[in-house]
């Protein structure tokens, strides 16, 4: 079985050469048959890389110890769900994914591509292809997952612990969606560069497959962050370490070409921009692939450090990023522009947002880099952490959420500021009335904190109030309103959802930042605390026994008002003996949405035990925020124009309204 | 207006705010960018009280101390030299006797590194990166020990 899957991933690296050179050749010839080479090898090559994932997997659910990766990963004894989960949760194992999902793009192109102009799919495929030629050949080269070690050892070296867990089912392949995802808006961008011209395919295509790589990106960065808040045990839920600026740079990209394929797709403008963005959001998702994979960067997320790896992710990360750029310059004075539009208008406030978005990019880029670069050509080392973000990030952010309710109800072409504004009233006299509420009645609150408040109100309103005004709440009838509210095209819902979610997090971040507690003490059993209105009991430590692990259970009652307990948090210092190796597990309980939240630490000499406590008021909501955002991405792709599956709908509006024009 | 003027008017607005972000960017990397410093380091750079560092190396055998509650004294040692550290909280779970550390915070007055944040390696297997390169260039650090 597992030469069975090394076997089929050296298969699935010919294919991908195939893939590039011949339907690149047919379209430059314009010859039908090779150009219809792309698809089936595609599919096939999807197929192959499928049944070398399954080989690899099985290996591991069967702790087959003779393959390298599984006796440095994993353990007999691990539940079954780590095992299989474990695949991934090494260098080699989460490089086959990568590879996995890439060529799973590539083959949905060849799926439901049937309606693109055959040489721009052809294209398209052809660049898919190369991407993973490279990545198969570094994984075969670098990176092999199915190396077997004769003799086979007995016994394997466990997951590491902290990856032993439930995020690790989802936070890797979600972010990886969101990743690779973006390679298709870039092979359509080198595609149309190849051929010299966008047509209105290109928009039509890039924008559905830019959600869902958007959409899935959200979720696993929303993952990421919520899986490091409860297992690092540190309480934070972002740290911007560089392993997460790599994640969150594509992502404002991403959203900045969201934001931009908007504009393509309705007013047949920005094409260029919109065009360069697909490449420089896939060219920082290949950065972020470089970063944590090659080791230059210590974290959680750096397996191994083998420069070998690093040199060879840095030359396909040149190659491609240098290829697709030097493309772009050559090619794209030849490309038409679009019209100018006047400032004040949807397409001018979109223009905004890309400003904003991709200038945000740019800082946190140099935040990322800035070190590296500094260790590279002098002896000195620096960090670059929270507070040079806070100064450059935060400042970017906060006029780019004051803008964003007036956005969706601008007018195309041109807008009137001044009747949006009258319509945002009642939301803009909501969130100033939120402001002066949290500055007067809480306790403790800055300026800061009230106007973060009001802020994160106005956002909220700013999209509800977007749906009301677009089913003519005040105006008409009732029924009349209900009707047009669900008749509302589900883009509309979509954008009303994502910026709701993105109010829901700003919410979520200023009320844990500004109104959390915390508190740091060591109690011995019995004692009480309090936190913020909350009364806690130490219970006790308790040796308990997992399957892998042996762990000291600290149990802690939640005492009520009537003061008898309520509720039980337990949070557990575990130790695996495999890897020598302790952990924390946090122990939180959901107050609405806030939570309590309890870390561990050592025991001191006296009996007693060091003891962290937060409360984090409204800190779910930072999550569900991301959750919200999904859900608008979500709906967005099942709007009418987009929808999977109509291909043959969408062709007929295609070739007969060019530029539809939805409300 | 004409159409060239305002292309140049929007593409001047935009000149001028990412100028403004610049400005801000290069500020900020100046203002807030933190040194990384082995206590031999000590003695050449000229480490004002006050001013935030990273001090790494590795906790000196014997020097952990548990105090009263939640504060913690150790001395961080790169085997040349040796620096006093205290800190309020948790501890990382990795954080023992002879291993690498990463600690930031300042120096008091009294010279003793107040650290509010200290970092262990992540996994029994690997060494903070910054700690063993600055091993390896004082010659203490024998390859293979990582593995």
């Amino acid at each position: 079985m597992v030469e069975t899957g090394h076997f089929a991933l050296v298969l699935a690296f010919a294919l991908s050469l195939v893939q590039t050179v011949v339907p690149l050749f047919g379209a430059r010839l314009n010859n039908q048959r090779l150009m219809a080479v792309g698809g089936p090898v595609a599919v096939t090559g999807f197929a192959l890389t499928a049944l070398s994932f399954a080989a690899l997997a099985s290996a591991y659910a069967s702790s087959d110890f003779s393959v390298a990766s599984v006796w440095e990963n994993s353990h007999s004894l691990q539940p079954l769900i780590y095992k299989i989960t474990g695949t991934w949760g090494n260098h080699e194992g989460s490089m086959l994914l990568w590879v996995l999902i890439l060529t799973f793009f590539g083959a949905l192109v060849a799926a439901f591509g049937s309606n693109l102009p055959a040489t721009l799919r052809a294209n398209v495929l052809a660049v898919q292809g190369a991407i993973g030629a490279a990545f198969f050949l570094f994984i075969l080269a670098t990176s092999n997952p199915f190396i077997r070690l004769n003799p086979a050892p007995i016994e394997g070296r466990d997951l590491n612990p902290i990856l032993q867990d439930l995020g690790l089912a989802i936070h890797p392949p979600f972010l990886y969606l969101g990743y690779v995802g973006f390679s298709i808006c870039f092979s359509f961008s080198v595609a149309a560069l190849i051929e010299g011209r966008i047509d209105a395919s290109w928009a039509r295509w890039v924008r559905p497959w830019t959600l869902v790589a958007w959409m899935f990106l959200t979720g696993g960065i929303a993952m990421g962050s919520y899986w490091a808040y409860y297992e690092l045990g540190w309480g934070g839920f972002w740290f911007w370490d560089p392993v997460e600026n790599a994640s969150f740079m594509p992502w404002l990209a991403g959203t900045a070409l969201l934001h931009s394929a908007i504009v393509m797709e309705k007013r047949s403008a920005l094409k260029i921009w919109t065009l360069l963005l697909a490449i420089l959001t896939f060219s920082l998702s290949l950065l972020g692939t470089f970063l944590v994979r090659s080791g230059v960067l210590t974290s959680v997320h750096a397996f191994a450090t083998d420069p070998t790896r690093g040199v060879f992710i840095l030359c396909i990360l040149t190659l491609f990023i240098g290829g697709s750029l030097a493309l772009f310059a050559l090619r794209a004075s030849r490309l038409t522009t679009g019209g100018l539009f006047q400032p004040i208008s949807r397409e001018g406030a979109l223009v905004l947002n890309n400003l904003f978005l991709t200038t945000a990019t740019a800082t946190v880029l140099v935040g990322t880099l800035y070190p590296l670069a500094v260790e590279a050509f002098s002896a000195d080392k620096i960090s670059v952490g929270a507070p040079f973000f806070n100064l450059t990030f935060g400042p970017l952010m906060v006029p780019l959420l004051l803008v964003v309710p007036f956005g969706p109800l601008l007018a195309w072409k041109r807008g009137d500021v001044f009747a949006v504004a009258q319509r945002l009233m009642a939301a803009f006299a909501a969130a100033l009335l939120a402001t002066l509420v949290t500055a007067l009645f809480i306790d403790g609150a800055s300026v800061f904190a009230a106007l973060g408040v009001g802020l994160a109100v106005w956002l909220i309103l700013g999209a509800l109030t977007d749906l009301a005004v677009k089913s003519g709440v005040g105006n008409v009838a009732a029924g009349i309103m209900v009707r047009r509210l669900l008749g509302l095209p589900r883009s509309v819902f979509g954008t009303a959802f994502a910026h709701l979610g993105l109010g829901l997090t700003t919410l979520g971040i200023v009320g844990t930042l500004c109104f959390g507690t915390e508190k740091i003490l060591s109690m011995h059993a019995g004692e009480t605390v309090e936190l913020s209105g909350h009364t806690l009991r130490f219970v006790g430590l308790h040796p308990a026994q997992g399957p892998n692990y042996s762990e000291d259970l600290g149990r802690f009652e939640l005492i009520g008002v009537s003061g008898s307990p309520v509720g039980e948090i337990s949070s557990a210092k575990r130790f695996y003996p495999v890897r020598q190796m302790t952990t924390t597990e946090s122990g939180i309980r959901t107050i609405g949405f806030s939570q309590l939240y309890i870390s561990l630490g050592d025991e001191g000499n006296d009996g007693s035990v060091v003891v962290r406590l937060w409360w984090k008021p409204l800190v779910t909501l930072i999550w569900g925020g991301g959750l919200m955002m999904m859900a608008g991405a979500a709906m967005s792709l099942m709007d009418r124009r987009l929808r999977v599956g109509a291909p043959s709908r969408r062709r007929k509006q295609a070739s007969a309204v060019p530029s539809a024009t939805l409300p | 207006m004409t159409r060239k003027q305002k292309r140049l008017s929007v593409i001047a607005g935009g000149l001028v705010f990412l100028a403004a972000a610049t400005g801000l960017t290069f500020y900020a990397l100046g203002q807030k960018a933190s040194y990384f410093y082995m206590p031999a380091d000590l003695t050449t750079a000229s480490v004002q009280p006050g001013q935030r560092i990273r001090l790494g190396g590795l906790v000196e055998k014997g020097t952990i101390q548990r105090g009263q509650g939640a504060t913690v004294g150790f001395s961080v040692t790169d085997t040349h030299k040796s620096v006093k550290v205290t800190y309020t909280g948790i501890l990382p779970d990795l954080f023992r006797e002879e291993q690498g550390v990463i600690t930031e915070g300042t120096f008091g007055p009294d010279g003793v590194f107040v650290a509010d944040s200290v970092l262990a390696k992540h996994d029994e297997r690997y060494m903070p990166k910054e700690v063993a390169d600055g091993l390896k260039a004082k010659g203490v650090w024998q390859e293979n020990k990582s593995e």
